[in-house]
């Protein structure tokens, strides 16, 4: 009895009683991505690679590098600082053990810039019940930032974050599986970009700048309820969506559409659609009345008021060869995004009027990614 | 204690109640183009550029780092 009195020893004796062989480890693949997006004044691109093996299909190992190498002139950088360059590497490792119906996930991941590091602790577990017609997911992340400021070598901050994971998943029918998911993350620290500014009406009828000025707090929920359903004719249609909310009074909710559609034994096309739309911030404004209007500031235009759509197309191709003697097969897709931005409550300042009386900022961006991937 | 007993048996009673969609009759959901996120490299990326864009953050179902963005 003392055990159910406690709930996380409750459930860990529900989540780990079960001993039929059911959970399966992901595959044991190799992957190489080329990825780019081009938007905005914004160019950038890298590879990611990603490597996974199983062993006696008890334990996952994975280890997986990214790059992002950035040549940015976006419009916060052109009205406010100079065009610049900078790379973001990423590097984790992770393991996976399987253990009757669960899966217990382990990751710790790094990633640098010059002027930027972060690290993060990842823990999961899946487990599955009923049938294996349910599977529940728990997950508990940790990370820590460090910032820096380019050119100014007295400043330094951190910020520490926490996020919490819960996830179930569901077969309906056999051509129906839904899914619900929900986050909640803390941040506290350091949460500004330190080169940002907000702008705020001076006496002679112009506009100046100073800093940005953020809570040192953040906490946000966000939660996803998804379908995946089965068409009559071997395609599946992927509905998920998405609602968030955070204690900066940012509201967002986001839909999409994908289906992926093989055509023989080959090829496969997908395509997607996905709609976004968000409130501002409380304390976001586009042009402040003056000087240290109000405690916090901020003119982020990924804090404001906001939609945006993105339409994808993707084609894959899968090589199978049966003489290949250590590989299984192997896959080439290629998938193009196209991105609209539309700010309602951003304003492009490249154009010289009266402020606040600038045209509303809008831009669209393509993302592009190749992946080629070998599975053993 | 009385809602965690109850939790407790519904879960066990649970795990016997027999799947109304048989193992054999999974093949559909096991299909790949029933799995949105097939290719997590590429999946994970996309999340990235999102996140990089968007306030909205959590429940995508990946784990994210620091953001080469501005």
């Amino acid at each position: 009895m003392q055990l159910i009195r406690n709930p996380f020893l409750l459930m860990a004796v529900l989540l780990l009683g079960a001993e039929v062989q059911a959970a399966v480890l992901p595959e044991d693949r190799f992957d190489l991505l080329r990825h780019e997006y081009d938007g905005g004044g914004m160019e950038i691109a890298g590879p990611s690679v990603l490597v996974r093996k199983s062993f006696a299909d008890k334990v996952a190992v994975s280890a997986n590098y990214y790059v992002d190498e950035v040549s940015a002139a976006s419009i916060d950088v052109v009205t406010s600082a100079s065009p610049y360059s900078e790379k973001r590497t990423e590097k984790s490792v992770g393991v996976d053990y399987l253990h009757g119906k669960s899966i217990y996930s382990l990751s710790y991941g790094v990633s640098k810039e010059n002027d930027f590091e972060a690290n993060s602790a990842h823990f999961d577990l899946s487990q599955d019940f009923f049938g294996d017609l349910t599977t529940l997911r728990l997950g508990y992340s940790l990370g820590k930032d460090e910032v820096f400021r380019s050119g100014d070598n007295t400043f330094s901050d951190e910020a520490d974050r926490q996020h919490f994971r819960i996830g179930l998943s569901q077969v309906l029918t056999r051509d129906l599986v839904a899914s619900l998911g929900h986050e909640l993350i803390t941040d506290e620290g350091y949460l500004n970009n330190p080169y940002r500014s907000v702008r705020y009406l001076n006496s002679g009828g112009g506009y100046s700048f100073q800093p940005e000025r953020y809570p040192r707090t953040r906490t946000s929920e966000a939660t996803t309820l998804g379908l995946s359903y089965y068409l009559p004719w071997r395609a599946g249609l992927h509905g998920e969506y998405r609602v968030y909310s955070d204690s900066w009074g940012i509201d967002a909710n986001s839909w999409q559409l994908k289906l992926i559609q093989p055509l023989g034994q080959r090829w496969t096309l997908e395509s997607r659609y996905r709609r976004y739309e968000q409130g501002q911030a409380d304390f976001y404004s586009d042009l402040f009345p003056f000087r240290d209007a109000s405690n916090f500031l901020a003119r982020d235009k990924e804090l404001s008021d906001f939609e945006s759509t993105v339409i994808g197309l993707g084609i894959g191709f899968q090589f199978n060869k049966e003489n290949w003697e250590t590989f299984d097969r192997a896959g080439l897709h290629l998938w193009v995004d196209r991105f609209q931005f539309d700010y309602n409550n951003f304003r492009d300042i490249r154009v010289q009027t009266t402020p606040g009386t600038e045209p509303l900022y809008s831009f669209d961006a393509t993302v592009t990614r190749l992946l080629f991937t070998l599975w053993y | 204690m009385r809602i965690a007993l109850l939790i407790v048996v519904i879960l066990q009673t649970g795990c016997a109640i027999k799947p109304w969609v048989k193992p054999y009759e999974r093949s559909r959901l096991a299909d790949p183009v029933m799995n949105a996120a097939g290719h997590p490299v590429a999946e994970n990326y996309m999340h990235h550029v999102h996140q990089a864009r968007e306030a909205m953050r959590g429940a995508e179902g990946s784990a994210g780092g620091g953001c080469g963005c501005n």
